[in-house]
Order: C-alpha cells, then structure tokens, then sequence
C-alpha cells in the first residue's frame, strides 16, 4: 500500500459560469499514488487543478469548496478526519512547501519563531531545545550564520534564502509525506537548480516521500521517480518517469515533451508548441478535454468518457486517450509524423 | 493566431523586490517615511508639547487648577488681564487661566488616553472573536456591534452620567463605549484580509494551532491601521471631553481644570472677554489637529500603495 494513495478525487467550486447555483468543476475524478520515500511528480499546465488538488490533501480548501473521494494516508482517509486530528497530522506527517517565499512566511515573526512554532506544537521541545533544533535546521538547507539568522526577520532574507528556510520549516517534525507545489516558479533561475538540489538531498537522507507539483518538465526529469500529468482537472497519462519520457502516450504529454529543448535533440529539429491555450473551467461533458488543441482528435475522442487505462503490456502506464501515440521506440519519427499533420491542418 | 507556446505554463521569474517587503519592512520604511513628511513632524511636534506640558502640568503652571485667588478683581463685566504672576491673566472662577488651561491638559489626555485604551480593548476583544474565528461568531459579534452603533452616543453619554453620576468615569465609558464599534469593524477587516493570505495558509498547513494563528499571526499583522485609528480617536476623544463637559455632562467637580467647561464659564463673557473662549478653544483645536495630522500621516506611512 503507497503512502498517499488518492482516489477519485473531485473538487468543484460554487459559482462558475453558469447560473448561481451552479458548481464549477476544477478537478475530477482524479486519483494517484506516492510510495513511501518516493517523489512522485504531478505535472500540469496553469490552472489543470494541481495545487487544489494538493490543498485538498492537506484539508486546507476554503470552506465553499466540494470535495468528494478519498486521500488515505498512512491507512486514514485525509478526507474524512475531523479537522482538529487533521491539525495533528499537518506539519507532522504532512508538511507543504509553498510557491512564494516573499508572502508565505509571517512578516511579523522572526525567522527562529516560525521554526520553533512548529517544533513545540508538534513534539513538545522546550523553548531551548527548539532553538537549537532551528539552528541545526537552517544550517542543514544552507543558510550561512543560521543563528544569526533565526533572530532575523523574512525581509532580511533574499528569496532562495526564504524558500530555504520554508523548506526548513517544512521538514521540521520530519513528516512523512512532503508536498511541494512549484517550490521553485517563484526563484531566480540560477538559484533554481540549487533548491531543487537542495530538496532532493533532503527527502533522499531523510527518507521522505515528496509529491512534486510543477509545470516543468525539467524539474520532473530531474528528480521525479513517477509522473502524473493533468490536464483541465483530470489524469490523463501516468507513468515511471523513464517510461513517460520514453514513449509519451498521451498526445498532450508527447506535445508537452516536444515543446521542451532537449539535450539529447538533434541539431536543428524545431521545438513543436501546443496549438491553442487550455481551457481554465472544465466545460464539457464528456470525453478529452485535449481535443481542441489535438491534432488527431476525431468523435472517439468528444463523445464518449474516456477511461484511464493501462497502456497494453506496461500495466504501470495508464492513459486517457482514445489515439495514442503510436509505441515507437524512435520518437523523431513520431514528431516529424506530428508536423506534416499539424500543416495539413494550418492550410487546410 | 494563437500559437501559444504555453507548455511550460506561465512564466513567473519574479526577481526579489527590495522594497516588496512584509510588515517588519513595514514598520521599517512607514518610520523613514514618516521622518520625510512635513505634516507628521508638525503632528508629532504638537502631540509631543501636548504630553509635556499634561505630564509636566505642575512644573509648568504658575499656580493650583480650580483655586479661585482672594481678592481676584473679578467683576461682572470683567476679568483682570495679564499680570506678572498670571501670563494670561485670571479666569472667570478667578483661577490663574494659564495654570487652568494647563491643566486642563492633564484632563484631555487623561479622559482621551483612557477611554481611547478602553475602546480599543473593546473593540480589539469583539473584532478578535469576529474576525478570527469567523462564522456564526462573527455573525453574532457584528450584531451586537451594529447595536451599539445604533445607540447615539450623546443619549449614552447622558444615561452613562445619570447612573453613575457626573464623574470622569462616566465621561471615560461614554466616550469609550461609542469607540468599542469602530475598532471591533476595523480589526474584523484588517483579520479577514490577512486570513487570505498566503502565510496564512502556510501556517496552517503545519499544524498551527487556530487560535495561534489568530493570535500571534493574524492579529500582529492587522495591528496597524488599528494604530491609525487609535492615534485619530484620541484627536476625537479630547473634543468629546470638551463637548460632554460643555453640556453638563461631564466631571462636576469644579476644581479640576477642563478645557471644555472653561468654555461654558467662558460663555457668558464671550463679548467683553472673548480670550476667555479663544484660548481653551485654540488648546482643544491644535491638540486634537495635532494628533489627526500624525494619524494620517501615521497611515500613509502604512499604506503599501503609497509605497515607493
Ligand atoms: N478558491 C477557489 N474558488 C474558485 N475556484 C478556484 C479556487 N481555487 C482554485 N480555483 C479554480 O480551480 C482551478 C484549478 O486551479 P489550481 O490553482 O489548482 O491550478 P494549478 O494547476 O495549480 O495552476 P498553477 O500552475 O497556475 O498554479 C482553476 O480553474 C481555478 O480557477
Ligand atoms: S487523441 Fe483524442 S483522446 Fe487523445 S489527446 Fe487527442 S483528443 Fe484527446
Ligand atoms: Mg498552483
């Protein structure tokens, strides 16, 4: 049994579009796995529902969202406990790392009281034995002269160092499960990599689980051991991450992937950009949601609800798309296939 | 044409703004722009003359408030002008003016700085409840608050002063219990504001307990324009002093100096001895002018937008 196993997961807010009552859909039916000192990626364009998805986790969607399915943790069912248990679990089992280092930490309270906050409400350490704890903490993300530090307020902390200090936060108790979302969009590209690097070592030493959520595929290859792509709050392709980056199934993860420079590209091979912009409510009733940026989209693909399948021999590669990418092991044939049909249609 | 590259989501390289800073900059760079502006300098100026010469009073004062002198060459239709030993001349009573009015100094801080403190408390108290727990909590406090609002505060005044008699008490409780409203709204906003944001929800998302984060999160960070307000009801509170008294409904007892019922003694003389009024009333206007100059500038100084 995986750590955090998510299952069916729908999330809608009241007010969309329509007429007063109605509920908008932003995540739907979505389920996935992380294993227990794994890091699970969880990819997805601006607004496919990643980060309420993990706020559903956490218990932590305002009060007006609907939330239906199961996030069992450990055995116990995030979804279901009391919010006082929850209380207990977050920052303990649980911990989160933000995507702003500028606003997610308390202006008003030094650096030292924010760590020791959580370490004396989760396990009880005496004012002097947080301290300490704190120190070591900041001195193990990096942060040079970490007592010093603790005495100092956010603003006297440049942004990677912050993010560092969230990071330090975060793993204070030594949760099991560590969910990041987008621990790095905020961050000077420079100071990217070294976080990552930093959060990598970290839950590898420690042994933590970590769900990774990221619009960047970089970061996924980098340090994601499975992958889970969204799009327009749903799964639609879910693979080791050698196996994704591999044979690409689904058409938005092939497109996805070829719209990213690669190192291993040949010279001159054009990147492809997806056609189109993602939809940011889910409006349809049924089938891909892909299927107006899709190139080989046709009825099968509008009609019907597709399921999420597991893709023929590799049962740990599920996908939701009615033409899939063709299996081929060389995938440049499989991208100039994509452009001649992407300019058929343009001069159509 | 919309060939939106967009597969790797919105590009949001946001490089550190040194000024993009959170409260504890707040603090920071509100003093620094509070030293650059003119008015707040002027308000500090009188607000600090103000607290001298109240703490001061019985250094500064030539004489005892409220100690009619013999002999006072008080008449009917006029009052002895200035003098060696009286700067100002006497009173109406045939008190020295300048120690009443010093004195009188006293009285406005006293009055203001206390039922200010008990308002604030107040309305820290039910804005508190109202905006950190929210809920059917803050349904119910902001009922009782729009009760109380309702409540016109000359007509509490008068029944604060007819069940425990013309003390300064009463003035205090007065006074404080028509401040208690406008707190209790101002923290509730500032809270509900904070409660959206994201450190907010980092802080819940470790566990935190509710009420700390009420506590030592929200309310630290909502504390400021509360600050503001605070700094205006006290310009507001010492004319309130001023304009009970004026009606009767303030401190009876006739030997504390008070600028307001100076005012009331002033009346009757106000066309032979018109300095009688002019004086008391200038020592009302600049104090409370003092303080609303520095509580604006004090918010401005808070204001993120006005930021630069
Ligand atoms: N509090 C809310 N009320 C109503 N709708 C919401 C709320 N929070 C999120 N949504 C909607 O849910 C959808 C998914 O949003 P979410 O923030 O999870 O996207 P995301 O995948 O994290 O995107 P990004 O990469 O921009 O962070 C969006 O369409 C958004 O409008
Ligand atoms: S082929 Fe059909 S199901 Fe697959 S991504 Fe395209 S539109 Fe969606
Ligand atoms: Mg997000």
């Amino acid at each position: 049994m995986a750590l955090l196993e998510v299952r069916d997961l729908s999330i809608s807010f009241p007010g969309g579009s329509g007429r007063g009552s109605a509920l908008s859909k932003a995540v739907d039916g979505v389920s996935f796995d992380v294993e227990a000192g794994q890091v699970a990626g969880l990819v997805g364009e601006s607004g496919s529902g990643k980060s309420v998805t993990s706020l559903a986790v956490m218990g932590l969607l305002p009060h007006t969202a609907r939330v239906s399915g199961s996030a069992s943790f450990d055995g116990r069912d995030l979804l279901a406990v009391p919010e006082r248990e929850l209380e207990g679990v977050r920052g303990r089992e649980v911990a989160m790392v933000f995507q702003d280092p500028m606003t997610s930490l308390n202006p008003v309270v030094t650096v030292g009281t924010q760590i020791t906050e959580v370490l004396r409400r989760h396990t009880g350490a005496s004012r002097r034995a947080a301290r300490d704890e704190a120190g070591e903490l900041l001195a193990r993300v990096g942060i040079p002269a970490p007592v010093r530090r603790l005495r100092e307020y956010p603003h006297q902390l440049s942004g990677g160092m912050r993010q560092r200090a969230m990071i330090a936060i975060a793993l204070a108790c030594s949760p099991k499960l560590l969910i990041a979302d987008e621990p790095t969009t905020a961050l000077d590209v420079t100071i990217q990599a070294q976080v990552l690097e930093l959060m990598g070592d970290l839950v590898r030493e420690r042994g933590t689980a970590m769900l990774l959520i990221t619009h960047d595929l970089g970061v996924v290859a980098g340090l994601c051991d499975t992958v889970t792509v969204m799009y327009s709050g749903r799964v639609v392709e879910r693979a080791d991450r050698h196996e994704l980056f591999a044979r690409p199934r689904h058409r938005y993860t092939s497109g996805l992937l070829a719209s990213v420079p690669r190192l291993d590209a040949p010279r001159g091979q054009r990147l492809q950009p997806i056609p189109g912009t993602p939809r940011d409510v889910i409006g349809w009733d049924a089938g891909c949601a892909f299927a107006p940026r899709c190139s080989a989209a046709d009825d099968a693909c509008r009609g019907t609800e597709l399921p999420l399948v597991s893709d023929g021999a590799r049962d740990r590669h599920l996908l939701r798309c009615a033409h899939p990418v063709p299996d081929q092991h060389d995938q440049h044939d499989q991208h100039d296939q994509h452009d001649q049909h992407d300019q058929q249609e343009r001069s159509a | 044409m919309t060939q939106v590259s967009d597969a790797l989501g919105p590009a949001a390289p946001t490089t550190p703004d040194p000024d993009a800073v959170g409260s504890g900059g707040l603090w920071h760079s509100a003093w620094r722009r509070l030293r650059r502006n003119p008015a707040a300098i002027a308000g500090a100026a009188i607000v600090a003359l103000f607290l001298l010469v109240a703490v001061f009073a019985p250094l500064i004062a030539p004489g005892q408030p409220g100690v009619p002198l013999p002999n006072s060459g008080v008449t009917p239709s006029s009052v002895p002008g200035p003098s060696p030993g009286h700067p100002l001349g006497l009173d109406s009573p045939g008190t020295d003016l300048l120690t009443q009015l010093v004195y009188g100094a006293r009285q406005s801080l006293l009055i203001g700085v206390v039922s200010t403190a008990l308002g604030l408390a107040g309305g820290a108290v039910l804005g508190v409840l109202a905006g950190g727990l929210g809920g059917w909590v803050d349904v119910v406090v902001m009922r009782v608050v729009d009760i109380l609002l309702s409540i016109p505060s000359l007509l509490l005044a008068v029944s604060v002063a007819a069940v425990l008699g013309q003390r300064p008490v009463s003035v205090m409780i007065a006074i404080a219990v028509a401040q208690v409203p406008i707190f209790a709204r101002l923290l509730r906003g500032s809270m509900l504001a904070q409660r959206g944001s994201d450190y907010v929800l980092a802080v819940h998302s470790l566990g935190v307990r509710r009420r700390t984060v009420v506590m030592s999160h929200l309310l630290p960070n909502s504390l400021g324009p509360v600050i503001v307000q605070a700094t205006l009801t006290l310009a507001t509170a010492i004319i309130e002093v001023a304009a009970l008294s004026y009606l009767g409904l303030g401190d009876s007892n006739p030997s504390t100096a008070e600028w307001g019922r100076m005012l009331v003694n002033a009346q009757s003389r106000l066309s032979t001895d018109p300095h009688l009024a002019l004086w008391p009333g200038f020592c009302i206007a600049v104090t409370a002018l003092g303080f609303t100059l520095f509580g604006e500038a004090l918010r401005e100084a808070l204001d993120p937008k006005g930021r630069k």
